[in-house]
């Protein structure tokens, strides 16, 4: 094998599978470091630079970080890497000062942005501070799109919701509240220079069954009750409560149920656990609150009695599984589940019934956009989109990045430049070595356990829509919790000259990641790693032949702790810890230059 | 040295021995010697040996004397016995620790200093007396802990860091070894964990004195240019002539091999040692040929190793001593202390 290409910053960024796995590539370990260091404005800031809404999105992320932390492979749980981050939001000081500045004099181009979402909210945040002029339209009397419409109060805090929202908003956007696009025409007849929609995927499914209309006064489309319970137009439901769908959705819908009066709520799922589509926590946190989910339930038809719906049946479903694939099911029997109100939570659309066909803007059969995946640009010049708009519904980190890369293309596409030849993801590796046994970073692996969340108590937490469920991490927890960060992002980075062959590094090593051994192709090295590689997908190192033998030295980087042990027993200092800093370029890199241009002059 | 310790952690897919027992579980207290140390490496090669030969820790006995080497017991197998004796001494207390219990394994780490200096003539009794023990000299041609003086086992014309010459001949324990009658002489190097591994194995299985010089760069005070026990020098004058390969009693042999270069040892339990020649003028079972060979090639500056001697029916000190094969704690204390009228009984027969 040839020497793995380490200077290509994509290497050591996979190692860092949290910003790897953030599709914002939030610099998780620094924030964690900052954290513990006390300095939570810092932290918040380094959050802020990826994902815009630190404060939201530490209690309402999807957090795909965290089933890809390392920990998660040392048979442990991964660190509370979201819950983290709401620390560093809840304790940051005043950071108005440090939100960048906007410019008195704009540059003269006018950039329409439809939903006040967390997409064009984004956007909004990257261009004005380059002296656009952002005018955004929101059909709702308030910004936020889904964070404040789906998602419930007793999870989000409004207070939250909306000073983050007005960080943005108060850099000088143009919110038009009230103002639906109706005509995506009409609106490009305005002359702006670039149109961003960020308008979500609004439409949630319907269940067509028997029973449907007659019973339609007590069955609600999960978002739309949401956005209505949101919004003071709902304030109760009945006593028995069923829920279709066991997506994250119906998890927000059978909560917010238990507070608007219901006792007995049921989440109703037509195939097995493994099967769900809600993150384990949110089951957590549901079924905490005594909700039922049922499983293997295939709803059938909706009862109702003397106009007004009494329950609902279902097909009691049998599957026969094979490595986690349905092969075969049948329905062994029918049973009634006697309901006051059914929510069905089983999926959103998106839905753009105000975009002309005809104009350009072309979209499959399904009604999503036929949008670039690195541009956001739609098949018409100068329209993009991004967010649950773009693709189908994902998240809001998800909506967060697509903004960062339209804002980019909104600004090449305004200067008259290619949108397809943005600035490369540069990196920066620094030692952390401080003296003979000292590193910069808290090297030992401490074995402490995933620190849990308290929450307010179940009698209390049902009095108000609106009590914030969790309660924080208290200093204790985030102490031990910080700790528990295995610093991936401080690299192991070996130069092969210098390297002595005195298998120092590989017997300290505590995961046995390391192995010097003949070259031959990557199938043979393989078989000869002292430990087995167990994740294939996960980057393996290999140097250029060593000075004394011509052997190769070879790293797993799946199990490695970041421990600096290696680094500490080399004699000849081949293996240091460094920091690998990686910089994603935004739009305001593609204004000025990156930091490092600007610095050099 | 590190401040920090090895951290435990519990790994997927980490493979037990046949007693149930992880790699990890035949490990010490952390190192104290300096990084880069080729001690640190025979302690690895050490725990592994032990791991694979599924040992029971409670099993082993683990002897040592003074100096660097002499510190590496407590980096291995912590759940062994050990005696960490005077300078020198350490063949003294292993011949008394078998004397009282025949049934431990034991591995007994010493260094140039300790056992070709003020040790030399313990080193030769151990030897000559075939004491059932693995005896591993960490050898690396310096006095460590002294800051680096040269040792015995300095090469003549070899340089120290400041650039003195050595002027005076060098003890080659393997030489020494094979003409004091060892029953089993092997040399190895610190950075081959491939060819030492298999060396220990057939050292901790040999019934008798197995003797293992290995080669173990002091990092320190002799892995310089002009040094001749440096990694890089022992590289570029490495010998590996007759490589061995431990095979168990059950275990069939499956590498096939050619005649005229491969030897099979059948050891006490029914175990085997596969000898792979690389140089097939000379068997590792005749000490005249040995010796001609080590000869032949020391004086080119080679660093020879491998099996180099072996020979599995010499009998043991406590079998010619004739000492009870039960250990002494199995023994009824009735045994154990006959009593003043056995005494006189014994007396008796004397005068």
């Amino acid at each position: 094998m040839k020497r793995t290409d380490t200077s290509n910053p994509s290497y050591f960024h996979q190692v860092v599978d949290c910003q790897w796995g953030c599709p914002a590539h939030t610099d998780v370990p620094e924030y964690i470091r900052l954290i513990a260091q006390g300095r939570f404005t810092e932290a918040y800031m380094v959050n802020r630079e990826s994902n815009v809404f630190p404060g939201i999105l530490g209690r309402v992320c999807d957090r795909p970080c965290e089933p890809a932390c390392r920990r998660g492979r040392t048979g442990q749980k991964p660190v509370a890497i979201c819950r983290l981050k709401r620390v560093a939001a809840d304790h940051r000081d005043e950071v108005r000062h440090l939100m960048p500045e906007i410019p008195e004099q704009k540059n003269g181009k006018r950039v329409a942005l439809i939903g006040a979402g967390c997409a064009s909210l984004t956007v909004a945040n990257d261009l004005m501070p380059l002296g656009y002029e952002c005018t955004v339209f929101e059909a709702l009397p308030v910004p936020g799109g889904l964070m404040r419409s789906n998602i419930p109060s007793f999870r989000l805090p409004e207070e939250v919701l909306n000073e983050e929202i007005a960080y943005i908003t108060d850099m000088g956007v143009d919110l038009r509240l009230n103002h639906p696009v109706e005509s995506m025409q009409a609106l490009l007849e305005q002359g702006y220079d670039a149109v961003f929609v960020g308008s979500g995927a609004p439409k949630g499914k319907e269940l067509r069954l028997p029973g449907r209309e007659e019973g339609g006064k007590n069955i609600h489309i999960g978002i739309s009750w949401l956005e209505s319970v949101a919004f003071d137009h709902v304030e109760r439901i009945g006593e028995k409560v069923l829920i279709i769908g066991v997506g994250n959705t119906a998890m927000d819908c059978c909560r917010t149920s238990l507070r608007l009066g219901a006792k007995d709520v049921k989440v109703m799922a037509r195939k097995p656990r493994d099967f769900f589509k809600a993150s384990d926590w949110e089951l957590e946190d549901a079924e905490e609150e005594n909700v039922e989910i049922v499983v293997n339930h295939s709803p059938k038809a909706f009862v109702v009695e003397d106009g007004r719906l009494v329950g609902m049946t279902f097909d009691v479903m049998e599957y026969e599984i094979e490595n986690g694939r349905i092969l075969e099911q049948r329905a062994a029997e029918e049973v009634f589940f006697p309901a006051d109100d059914v929510v069905l939570a089983i999926g959103q659309e998106n839905a753009f019934p105000w975009i002309e066909r005809d104009i350009g803007i072309e979209f499959d059969q399904w009604e999503v956009p036929a949008v670039d995946e690195q541009t956001m640009e739609s098949t018409l010049p100068g329209v993009f989109f991004g967010g649950d708009a773009a693709f189908g519904p994902k998240n809001i980190i998800w909506a967060v990045e697509h903004g960062h890369q339209a804002a980019i293309s909104i600004h090449r596409h305004c200067q008259g430049e290619s949108l397809t030849d943005r600035l490369p993801v540069t990196m920066n590796l620094g030692s952390r070595k401080m003296g003979i046994h000292e590193w910069s970073y808290s090297n030992d692996f401490d074995p402490a356990a995933r620190r849990k969340m308290e929450h307010v108590d179940l009698s209390a937490r049902f009095r108000e829509l609106d009590t914030e469920v969790e309660l924080g991490f208290t200093a204790e927890q985030v102490a031990t919790e910080v700790e528990r960060c295995l610093n991936c992002d401080i690299q192991t980075v070996f130069t092969d000259r210098l390297c002595i062959e005195c298998d120092a590094c590989l017997d300290i090593c505590p995961t046995q990641c390391l192995t010097i051994t003949g070259n031959g192709e990557e199938a043979e090295i393989e078989e000869r790693l002292r430990a087995p590689r167990l994740e294939p997908e996960q980057p393996m190192f290999v140097s250029d032949p060593l000075q004394q033998t011509a052997r190769v030295m070879v790293k797993d980087e799946n199990l490695c702790v970041h421990c600096g042990l290696c680094a500490e027993r080399c004699p000849t200092a081949a293996w240091d810890m460094q920091k690998s800093l990686l910089r994603f370029p935004k739009a305001s890199d593609h204004a000025f230059g990156s930091e490092e241009q600007r610095k050099a002059g | 040295m590190t401040f920090i310790a090895k951290p435990k952690i519990k790994l997927p897919g980490e493979q037990l021995n046949e007693i149930g027992l992880k790699r990890s579980d035949y490990e010490g207290v952390l190192s104290t010697l300096c990084a880069g140390c080729g001690h640190d490496s025979i302690t690895a090669a050490i725990v592994q040996a032990f791991w694979e030969l599924s040992i029971a820790p409670k099993d082993v006995v683990k002897l040592s004397g003074i100096g660097c080497s002499s510190k590496t017991p407590a980096y291995f197998i912590s759940g062994a016995h050990g005696f960490n004796s005077v300078h020198g001494r350490m063949p003294a207390v292993a011949s008394g620790a078998l004397a009282a219990n025949r049934d431990l394994v034991a591995i007994g780490v010493s260094g140039d200093g300790d056992s070709l200096s003020i040790g030399f003539g313990q080193f030769g009794h151990a030897v000559r007396r075939n004491v059932n023990m693995l005896y591993i000299i960490e050898n690396n041609g310096v006095y460590g802990l002294t800051k680096g003086q040269f040792s015995a086992s300095a090469d003549r014309g070899s340089k120290s860091k400041r650039g003195a010459v050595n002027r005076m001949r060098s003890i080659d324990p393997v030489a020494t070894a094979i003409a004091l009658g060892g029953s089993f002489v092997a040399r190895g190097f610190s950075g081959d964990r491939e060819q030492l591994v298999p060396l220990i194995k057939a050292g901790i299985k040999h019934r008798g004195c197995a003797v293992i010089d290995v080669i173990s760069p002091c990092v320190t005070f002799n892995d310089h240019e002009g040094s001749t026990k440096s990694y890089a020098y022992t590289r570029s004058h490495y010998n590996p002539a007759v490589n061995a390969e431990y095979i168990a009693p059950a275990e069939e042999i499956k590498a096939n091999y050619d005649k005229g270069e491969t030897m099979l040892v059948t050891l006490h339990d029914g175990s085997r040692i596969l000898l792979r020649k690389a140089d097939s003028s000379f068997p590792p079972t005749l000490r005249s040929a040995a010796m001609r060979y080590l000869e032949a090639h020391s004086s080119r500056g080679e660093v020879v190793t491998g099996v180099l001697y072996i020979n599995e029916d010499m009998p043991l000190v406590h079998d010619i001593a004739g000492t009870t094969a039960t250990p002494l704690t199995d023994l009824p204390y009735e045994r154990l202390s006959p009593g003043s009228e056995a005494l006189n009984r014994l007396q008796k027969r004397m005068r």
